[in-house]
């Protein structure tokens, strides 16, 4: 059986604003140091398919896709947008490389949310038109109906995801990448303002810019390419329902199926032993704890009491968002999921600076596509081939 | 393909193509999928993932419109995703349908592609004012025909080609649609229609051009474990392609589609195909436009540069012809619901290959056909080709 | 299989039963509103116009000199290494004579564009751009020489339309 790898990193970003560079000329910075990392490989001839994950409305076109291929390097070169999780841009490259047809793709995310300047009423419209946008209203009110009815069925309280922020922000601070890293404690979070009962405005991730590039190789030539090539065990994705009607509102059920298949994949049966570390997506406080419990990593309900428990700070034994998470690093649109996992990249590879876990081998990455999806993906990763 | 894995296609479905069309987006995803399974003999149970093809969400009038689609695509709690590549995307769909078999990670796929155009109020046309770059376009008041004409231009300018070579197309694939039950445009129409027609662009005319259109498709895939169980017919899928050119359309020579031919090539060597001509029996050719069809045709090497014209004035490309294009009556008659009508090409070279035509049946008995789209700024090409 | 269906799904209405509000409709109209950052290559560009020149930029390794500019040569994947004026005169690529909108109304004056290779750049390298002072466009060819009318230098405002036209040479 043929195996995946990521054989290459690149960033750029992310920052609350970046009015000195083009979101082309950011892409092309992140593309460079991707190839550069992935053994100095040239896009021109060596990369087999290029995908770039887009939505219009984020970039403020009609068909994106026409714009993506000069600084990819990929004029002429078989590149596609998928208008999707970056995560699934990820599950797609992995597909492509087991039909045995590709042995190098390019997976290209961003956001560049600072040229928007209209983000929450593009967050509205893509509610339902007939059921849902005509009430009006700030779009996050779904997330506030979603945290109530998270605490209430699980148990898990205010407080609790009031930790994550402090945690998280401060994990943030030792990582260069971030927009947001900051020294705050609970009663900073319980202080501050309340917008959409019961999530508060710093529970809140912030939009930031930036850009990520990931070169995934085959096993036929991932080590020529990266003596350091993290091994994809498993990818899974899957929609809960679009409708805010009928869905579930107090399990995160995209995610614990997308958990499921990319665990099956992956041979790990134990998820709450087996994985070292996680990064979750955050875009809201409660979510790092509702994802947790999809993922598995803990029972239903207990995810706050880890969490206040210390557990998953950086020196816990199931650390999550080392990063800092989104709220830390900022939400920078369709590319939170390449965040998540070039955290999980540099963490297996021991490039993480002064956040360094120490002896991990599995890590997971979790993404949510945010309001108003069901939408999520994870990939499972570790520097075994095994 | 030794130890690679064969996808193929086992059931068909599509709406009615029309102008204006009182089912949602939702609807008619619901409606093509349903039919395609229908077909199948399968049931939503069955399928194990999930590709949905739709161009613009400013059509729809909803952001993430993949999101907004996914129960009527039947993906509810599936692994779901969407691919778009502009006019592309139909085609593209069912490459990537295939990689999600082909790579053994599924042994069933659902395409689905969907396209509400009429919700763009008071035109379609506004949603095609955005794809141009706000810096050096935009501000220009640049419109999708403008840049297309440009195209035309081009072509005919460069081959010498005249306005009645290009008007054969409009006039076969309008008399092809009379056939096809869906067809929005079908007609018996003549050289002189077209060229009385009125001018909307010069060289583009009220008759060079396939109509805005509402509808839905949809496509099963299945491993070869899996269609073997299900039918003593499978078409197989033997090849896809895809490629991109550069953003800065205005550096390049429009009189030949490059990135056509770099699709095309990708997909004939996937399929072992050395001699296109002669070893493709029927084609659905990109025809939003008709001088699309024959710049098209010479990029996926059908006919040598400038002489697809010749080749359509000949009788070639008729539905008795050596080389059948477009026999469903394409884009102009059908109809243009972007991502759907790519996808409609698709479910004719599978209806084509299984005998089931009825009346669009081409002649002899079709073995290999393929399947061709166009998106973005005159610079996607995306292929599939198909044997039975 | 086609032959083999009786029924295709599908309620085709007419344009008026939408308009005359015979079926029920919901309208809106999205607050969708973006300000790009112009980003290095393409501000030289803009503030080259305001300066009634057209800027590109410049690949050592392919040699070409291209326009509209860009930071990075997409042939070589590479930095620019620089960026060059290019003239203000070229040669008609091709053309088109429009008479209808962006909403794809009529519009009875046609607007006369054209894909314009640029002198001083790379062969090829063509703008999009407009074409004026043309009584009758039948008098439009291939090959045609044409050069940029410009505003007046406090009327501009660094956007391409800077350039109000291009109009034939001789």
């Amino acid at each position: 059986m043929r195996e995946v790898a990521i054989v290459g990193v690149g960033c750029t970003g992310f920052k609350s604003v970046t009015p000195e560079i083009s979101y082309k000329e950011m892409m092309f910075e992140a593309a460079t140091r991707a190839y550069q990392d992935a053994g100095n490989i040239n896009p021109r001839k060596d990369i087999d398919a290029f995908i770039s994950v887009a939505e219009d409305y984020w970039e403020g076109f009609s068909i994106f896709d026409e714009f993506v291929p000069d600084q990819l390097g990929a004029v002429l070169r078989h590149l596609f947008t998928v208008s999707g999780d970056s995560i699934i841009g990820l599950a797609t490259a992995y597909m492509l490389i087991k039909t045995g047809y590709f042995n190098t793709v390019a997976l290209e995310s961003h956001g560049k949310p600072s040229d928007i300047l209209t983000l929450h009423d593009i967050v509205s419209f893509a509610m339902d038109p007939i059921l849902n946008r005509p009430l009006g209203g700030h779009p996050f009110y779904v997330a506030g109906m979603e945290m109530n009815r998270f605490l209430c069925t699980t148990g898990n309280t205010r407080d609790q995801c009031a930790m994550i922020v402090a945690k998280n922000k401060g994990n943030a601070l030792s990582n260069a990448f971030a927009a947001y890293g900051a020294n705050v404690d609970v009663e900073d979070v319980l202080n501050s303002d309340m917008q959409f009962y019961p999530l508060k405005k710093i529970e809140i991730s912030k939009p930031a810019d930036g850009g990520i590039v990931i070169i995934l190789a085959s096993d036929k030539v991932a080590t020529k390419l990266n003596e350091n090539p993290v091994w994809i065990k498993g990818v899974g994705w899957a929609s809960e329902t679009p409708s805010l009607e009928t869905r579930c509102w107090s399990k995160a059920i995209y995610a614990r199926l997308a958990a499921e298949m990319a665990y099956k994949k992956a041979g790990i049966m134990t998820p709450s032993v087996e994985v070292d570390f996680a990064e979750v997506d955050d875009l809201f406080s409660y979510k790092e704890l509702q994802h947790m419990e999809a993922l598995k990593l803990c029972r239903s309900g207990e995810a706050g009491k880890l969490t206040e428990e210390g557990i998953t700070q950086l020196d816990g034994y199931l650390p999550i968002n080392p990063s800092g998470g989104m709220l830390g690093m900022g939400w920078p649109l369709e590319a939170a999921g390449l965040q998540r996992l070039q955290e999980v990249v540099l963490q297996l590879r021991g490039q993480a600076g002064n956040r360094q876990l120490s002896d991990v081998e599995i890590g997971v990455a979790q993404s949510w596509r945010g309001i108003p999806t069901a939408t999520g993906a994870v990939a499972v990763l570790s520097n075994y081939k095994g | 393909m030794f130890g690679k894995k064969r996808v193929a296609v086992i059931g068909a479905g599509m709406t009615l193509f029309r102008r204006n069309l009182k089912e949602t987006g939702k609807e008619l995803a619901w409606e093509a999928s349903n039919m395609a399974l229908d077909q199948a003999g399968l049931e939503l149970k069955d399928i194990e993932s999930v590709v949905m093809g739709t161009a613009p969400d400013a059509f729809d009038g909803v952001h993430m419109k993949g999101e907004y689609l996914a129960d009527g695509a039947g993906a509810w709690r599936k692994p779901y995703s969407r691919v778009f590549v502009g006019g592309g995307t139909g085609v593209f769909a069912i490459d990537a349908g295939w990689w999600h078999i082909a790579s053994g990670q599924f042994d069933t796929c659902m395409v689905v592609a969907e396209e509400k155009m009429s919700s763009c109020y008071p035109h379609p046309a506004y949603a095609f004012t955005t794809i141009f770059d706000p810096i050096y376009s935009r501000p220009l008041g640049v419109t999708l025909i403008w840049i297309f004409a440009l195209e035309m231009h081009r072509y005919m300018h460069v081959h010498g080609i005249k306005k009645e070579d290009i008007a054969r197309v409009s006039v076969k694939n309008k008399r092809n649609a009379l056939d096809h039950p869906c067809a929005q445009l079908g007609a018996n129409i003549t050289i002189e229609d077209v060229l009385n027609s009125e001018v909307m662009c010069w060289p583009v005319q009220r008759l060079d051009i396939s109509p805005t259109s509402d509808g839905g498709a949809a496509l099963i895939l299945a491993s070869e474990d899996v269609a073997k169980k299900i039918t003593d017919n499978p078409v197989w899928i033997d090849g896809v392609g895809w490629c991109i050119d550069t953003t800065f359309w205005t550096n390049r020579d429009l009189y030949y589609p490059k990135y056509v031919q770099g699709a095309a090539q990708m997909a004939y060597k996937m399929a072992g195909i050395k001699n296109p001509p002669k070893e493709i029996d029927v084609a659905e050719v990109y025809d939003p436009f008709d001088y699309k069809e024959l710049h098209h045709m010479e990029g996926l090497m059908l006919a040598r540069k400038g002489q697809a014209p010749k080749l359509t004035a000949e009788g070639v490309t008729q539905r008795d012809g050596d080389l059948p294009i477009n026999p469903s009556g394409g884009l102009l008659g059908v109809g243009n619901p972007i991502a759907a009508a790519g996808l409609m090409k698709c479910c004719e070279i599978f209806w084509q290959l299984r005998g089931e035509a009825g009346k669009r049946q081409v002649k002899g008995d079709p073995r290999t056909g393929l399947a061709q789209a166009w998106g973005d700024l005159m610079q996607y090409g995306s292929v599939v080709v198909m044997r039975s | 299989m086609s032959e083999k269906i009786k029924h295709f799904p599908g309620e085709s209405l007419k344009g008026r039963d939408i308009r005359e509000g015979r079926v029920p409709t919901i309208k809106h109209r999205p607050n969708v509103k973006y300000l790009w950052s112009a980003g290095v290559a393409m501000s030289r560009f803009l503030e080259g116009l305001k300066k009634g020149k057209i800027v590109g930029s410049s690949c050592k390794k392919c040699q070409r000199i291209m326009v509209p500019p860009r930071a990075f040569c997409e042939e070589c994947f590479r930095p620019v290494d620089g960026y060059t004026n290019v003239k203000d005169t070229g040669t008609i690529n091709t053309y088109s004579v429009s008479y209808v909108a962006g909403d794809a109304s009529r519009i009875k004056e046609p607007i006369l564009v054209a894909v314009i290779d640029l002198d001083g750049a790379s062969k090829g390298m063509g703008i999009l751009h407009l074409l004026g002072e043309i009584d009758d466009w039948k008098t439009i060819k291939f090959g045609m020489k044409v050069k940029a009318v410009w505003k007046l230098p406090e009327e501009r405002t660094g956007t391409i339309t800077d350039i109000k036209y291009f109009k034939p040479m001789e």
